[in-house]
């Protein structure tokens, strides 16, 4: 059954073995040359469920990868049980609130400290399991890295999503993140990539209230 | 002539880069006289003290051919628009003196247009697409942007050279000659008789593109003199067509809009018209692409956004009206939007 369609990858929610499961498929686009459209939806694939098991080797929890098709462009992976952060943060009491987000802050903190990137940090992007844990999901544009840049943009993308969905709790959430960011990575670099997200919201081209910088 | 009332025509002076072009409209959007006169080198790319000179020694008569195709007087016009930025410095400022000179001597109000903006504004004149993704490709500009919460947002751009310095590089690195047709032109028709795919970088980094590495490895391959040139034009176009391509597909996915408006130099190429309506298709969304004379740099499209911002109310007052050689297409309040969202 199809659950989401997205510009690159259509999720399907299916059976398998007795338990359900995520099939993330990148189908083929008409458009372009089958040699590009074949090396690019291998790579993705490749590339993805990498970055997947890497995140695990990392401490950050991942769907658990049941099975890599290259031909065909699927991962198939557990479905995972639990709720989305997008929906379960604003019903928690403030206190929760922080905690959970001081929770994932570490959680891109670990990312961060072993090389990783996300590149779609968003709170639908990761579920609350039942017992406590917060799982990570699609790693498509993630990437290899321990550029200040791309963390910088990680981050910002983190607090861009906390601005648009949550904006009444953005400002708390965000410096619990950075908090727990911080546990992990400690204060120099986190400091020094806070400044890298100050610079790339000055660039202008992801906010809105830029005139209040101009000239 | 006879019975035309002041307050109904803008002339714009497009000057960003190696075309000097007039255009004059009425205030309801229809064009009146639309000149252009392009700068061709003899040899290699646009220098811009070349083409500023160009643009010097041509103005005067673009902007009389201009008034005298629309059958005007210059006193009829009631507000001079000219394009302020981005772009390349010499011509930007050539531009601006021109456009500066003539509002003075007719004594009208002066109205800088961001020249990327007025690519996406008369694009919607010309298709009537209303609230379109948009992807401008030329020779100096690759974005795909799109309406949102009063400015038109930068969703992807190319992270060093435009797609169609890129196609213009490798035309001349490989000896090819433009015979009075534009190098894209070149490039395209060579393509057609490609058939072998060669494998060339793909560099789409989440929303952005980057085409520098992609050319230089185009020109490698032509260097080894083991490929057909009709086999490597056919792969670069369908590389960085695809790249494009992804882009537009991925930004219209998200904004969910209905349209999606090709435009610029490179939105000639019918190789990338055709991916571009496959993108459009399997989106629900209408196709428009915008006819060569409004897709190419032309003064029409500074008229008529001119115009759009004059009744939005903002003129540009002599002291700011300097060029702004970065300006860029999301540092703008879109005030005249306002039929949406």
């Amino acid at each position: 059954m199809l659950i989401r369609k997205g510009a690159e990858a259509s999720l399907f929610l299916e059976e398998w073995q007795g338990q359900r499961i995520i099939l993330k498929r990148r189908l083929p686009k008409e458009y372009r040359h089958p040699q590009i459209d074949g090396r690019i939806r291998n790579y993705r694939t490749l590339h993805e469920s990498q970055l997947l098991h890497q995140a695990k080797a990392a401490g950050v929890p991942t769907p658990v990868i049941f099975l890599v098709d290259l031909h065909e462009s699927i991962i198939m992976m557990e479905f995972v049980e639990g709720k989305r952060l997008k929906e379960i943060l604003p019903t928690l009491s403030p206190g929760k609130q922080k905690l959970l987000c001081k929770l994932v802050g570490r959680m891109i903190g670990c990312l961060h400290k072993n090389c990783l990137v996300h590149g779609d940090l968003t709170t639908s992007n990761m579920i609350l399991t039942n017992d406590g844990k917060i799982v990570f999901l699609d790693f498509g544009l993630g990437e290899k890295t321990t550029a200040l840049e791309s963390r910088g943009v990680d981050l910002h993308l983190m607090k861009r999503a906390f601005e648009s969905t949550h904006f009444r709790i953005a400002e708390k959430c965000f410096s619990a993140i950075l908090k727990g960011y911080a546990e992990i990575l400690g204060e120099e670099v986190t400091s020094r990539v806070i400044a890298k997200i100050e610079e790339i919201e000055l660039r202008g081209r992801y906010i809105s209230g830029r005139s209040e910088h101009e000239h | 002539m006879q019975g035309r009332k002041p307050e109904q025509v803008c002339l714009g002076i497009e000057a960003t880069a190696d075309d000097f072009g007039v255009g004059i409209l009425d205030f309801e959007g229809k064009v009146l006289s639309n000149v252009v006169d392009a700068f061709v080198p003899e040899s290699g790319g646009i220098h811009p003290r070349e083409a500023a000179r160009h643009h010097a020694r041509v103005a005067g008569q673009v902007i009389s051919t201009a008034i005298q195709q629309a059958k005007i007087q210059p006193e009829d016009i009631a507000i001079v628009a000219f394009s302020q930025g981005p772009g390349l410095g010499p011509c930007l400022r050539t531009g601006a003196t021109a456009a500066r000179a003539l509002a003075a001597y007719i004594g009208v109000p002066l109205v800088g247009v961001n020249h990327c903006v007025a690519h996406i504004e008369i694009g919607k004149l010309a298709t009537k697409a209303k609230d379109p993704v948009t992807l401008y490709v030329s020779g100096g500009n690759t974005l795909v942007s799109a309406f949102d919460a009063g400015r038109y947002r930068v969703f992807g751009e190319t992270l060093d050279i435009a797609v169609g310095n890129c196609l213009d590089v490798f035309a001349r690195e490989v000896g090819l000659r433009r015979d009075g047709v534009p190098f894209g032109a070149v490039v395209e028709k060579l393509g057609r008789k490609g058939r072998n795919f060669l494998n060339l970088p793909y560099s789409v980094k989440g929303m952005d593109l980057s085409f520098s590495g992609l050319l230089t490895a185009a020109i490698t391959l032509y260097r080894t003199g083991k490929h057909d040139l009709e086999d490597l034009c056919y792969s670069l176009q369908e590389t960085v067509f695809s790249m494009l391509a992804e882009v537009t597909e991925r930004a219209l996915a998200h904004v969910e809009k209905r349209e999606v408006l090709l435009t610029g130099g490179v939105a000639a190429n019918e190789r990338l018209q055709e991916m571009l309506k496959a993108v459009a298709d399997e989106h629900n969304s209408l196709f428009c692409g915008v006819p060569k004379e409004y897709a190419l740099d032309n003064g029409a499209m500074i008229a008529w956004t001119g115009i759009l911002k004059y009744r939005a109310g903002v003129t540009t007052p002599l002291v700011d009206s300097f060029v702004r050689l970065k300006w860029r297409l999301d540092d703008e309040d879109a005030l005249w939007v306002t039929d949406k969202c």
